[in-house]
């Protein structure tokens, strides 16, 4: 065995190399912000929230990409927050224990992590070929579909952590299971459901490579989700990779904004799961 | 449920489990909660199904050669997935190589170094780097850091190592920038912080006695990491890993922006290369509906799918057998 003098100094640099790799994570983060902050800043002005995308030198903005990102993601969370709620009930109320459960969960863990940009190819073969065109619906649909995964998660790390107490006592005054679920154990949940909601909801603010497919980007006004429709990450991929200045300076501010309310949605999730528990 | 029933159902007043007000309520509400379960189910098969079937017709145009082929000519019509799945493999694996050791070091830092009082907002702050959308890396990769790399960490590089035998293969063409290497470093930013938060999930559930039991026979802190704490977690500890190899295979925006897009294939780590979900992005716009190249992208999407099912399977059957023991 090597001298205690040895031992002590491989713990030391090793201690340092480890807090120089933490401090790295932290600098890069700060890093990316601020490059967020320095270049979307100066671009972000009032006509941004005002204007509709316009011509490269057309004083655009991106008020088309950021409602029709606010719409289909409303709407996806309406068609995928119920979906993941009773899946997520599912596993941790009536499948406990069960081999379907186990699989469900295995399945949906999968789902979690998996390529985003293969659920927009999948929309896109289920309703944007058989209904011949892109449209708001698909966009929502796909962010739907990856928003379920998320819900579910929290839905049933949430509701476990209920007591069983609680459901009994509500079972033995003689409530329907129905009444247990809705009544009790999704108010004792309630936080840390709301938290699901919020991380998903972040998910799908961010999310472009599936929308690539389903809703295609619009460069004009439109409210009509059966054609295309402007979202921010799609106006963002358009103009970042063009080769005009005042596009790409109106892409960091749509940066800057998504990461923004990204990151806020995190923060605050993060909060009410520390409420929770 | 099964366990609520059989309490009720062995009191006197059984009756009552049939619940009253609830006789037509129930079964619908229950029923909703089993297809609701279900739909997770049917769900990742039509996925599968459908990239599958709608790849078909190019599975049977080139054959299982498409799979292996490298060439991929929209001119001539002619298609293989060898160089996107050479790409997808070859990124995510400089990803997973970059992102272990710092994994590593920032666990070790987050459970054993740091002041109680600095854990939590340290371990958010790194967790924050997976919040961050994939389009982001995206711009912050191809405006700041491939310049970067192309003036600074390119040129020496190719000079002092390109040269040499048998790695310096790996060294050569020109400083673009853009290419495996930016691709692969972006990527580990980006599955660093799901690899740390599992690594250091598992290194809290390792028991303090044993422990307590290596510190009590002198050894260092790194000592009873490395010995104790690592090999009590590794399981769970290799399935993070592949959770981060799972999630660096498929991820689309950041790569297409620092990948270089080409569709050549090169042992470099400088080349420009692509990658499955790089290739769909890019190409997609240019593939009209019903066409070959088409058919040939939903091709390439199922082949995704297997390889990031297998990867991200294999990581929950390693990180869940260790959980329960």
């Amino acid at each position: 065995m090597a001298s205690l003098a040895r031992r002590r100094a491989t713990d030391l640099v090793v201690k340092a190399i480890s807090t120089g790799f933490a401090a790295l994570s932290i600098v890069l983060l700060a890093w990316i912000l601020w490059t967020l902050i320095s270049r979307g800043l100066p671009a972000l002005g009032p006509q941004v929230f005002t204007n509709v995308m316009a011509p490269p030198g057309g004083n655009g903005g991106l008020l088309n990409a950021i409602v029709g990102s606010l719409l289909q993601i409303v709407v996806a969370l309406v068609i995928g927050t119920p979906i993941g709620l009773m899946c997520g009930t599912f596993l941790a109320e009536n499948g406990r224990g069960t081999r379907i459960a186990g699989t469900v969960r295995f399945i949906n863990d999968v789902l979690l992590s998996a390529p985003s940009i293969l659920i927009g190819l999948f929309v896109y073969q289920i309703l944007v070929v058989p209904f011949g065109g892109f449209s708001g619906w698909a966009g929502s649909i796909a962010l739907a579909i990856l928003i379920v995964p998320v819900v579910v998660r929290t839905t049933e790390d949430m509701l476990n952590l209920v007591p069983i107490g609680l459901r009994e006592a509500a079972f033995a005054l003689g409530a329907p299971q129905w009444k247990v679920v809705t009544l009790v154990t999704w108010r004792a949940a309630r936080a840390g459901i709301v938290t699901g909601v919020l991380l998903a909801l972040a998910r799908a603010a961010g999310e472009t490579a599936p929308l690539l497919f389903t809703s295609l980007g619009n460069n004009g006004w439109s409210l009509d989700m059966s054609r295309p429709m402007a979202s921010l990450p799609i106006a963002i991929y358009q103009y970042a990779a063009s080769p005009f200045e005042d596009w790409v300076a109106l892409a960091w501010a749509g940066a800057l904004l998504i990461t923004v309310g990204v990151l806020t949605l995190n923060i605050l999730s993060r909060l009410f799961l520390a409420k929770m528990k | 449920m099964a366990h609520m029933d059989a309490t009720l159902g062995a009191s006197p007043s059984g009756q009552l489990a049939h619940k009253p007000t609830g006789r037509i309520s129930d079964p619908i509400f229950v029923g909703l909660l089993w297809a609701s379960g279900l739909f997770v189910l049917v769900l990742l098969g039509l996925i599968i199904a459908m990239l599958f079937h709608g790849g078909l017709p190019a599975l049977k145009e080139f054959g299982a050669a498409f799979l292996w082929s490298t060439s991929w000519n929209p001119v001539t019509e002619k298609f293989g997935a060898g160089v996107m799945v050479f790409g997808t493999l070859f990124s995510a694996i400089i990803a997973v190589i970059v992102a272990l050791p710092l994994s590593f070091g920032i666990a070790f830092f987050l459970t054993e170094i740091a002041p109680m009082k600095l854990r939590r907002p340290i371990g958010v702050a790194v967790q924050l780097l997976a919040a961050i959308p994939s389009i982001i890396y995206g711009m912050w990769g191809f405006f700041i850091v491939v310049p970067l790399i192309a003036a600074y960490i390119q040129p020496p590089l190719i000079e002092w190592l390109g040269p040499l035998p048998v790695i310096g293969a790996l060294f050569q063409g020109p400083p673009l920038g853009a290419g495996m290497l930016t691709a692969g470093l972006i990527l580990a930013l980006m599955i660093l912080p799901f690899i740390t938060a599992m690594f250091v999930e598992v290194l809290e559930s390792v028991p303090p006695m044993i422990k307590e039991s290596a510190y009590g026979v002198g050894a260092t802190t790194y000592e009873v990491y490395r010995n104790v704490s690592v090999p009590y977690g590794r399981t769970a500890m290799v399935g993070a890993v592949m959770l981060g190899l799972g999630r660096a295979l498929g991820e689309t925006m950041a790569v297409t922006f620092v990948i270089g897009n080409a569709t050549r294939m090169s042992a470099s780590l400088f080349a420009p290369g692509s990658t499955i979900a790089s290739t769909i992005a890019n190409e997609f716009p240019e593939a009209p509906m019903g066409s070959l190249k088409l058919q040939a992208l939903l091709q390439l999407g199922f082949i995704l799918f297997v390889i990031s099912f297998i990867v991200l399977a294999l990581s929950r059957l390693l990180v869940r057998s260790k959980l329960k023991s």
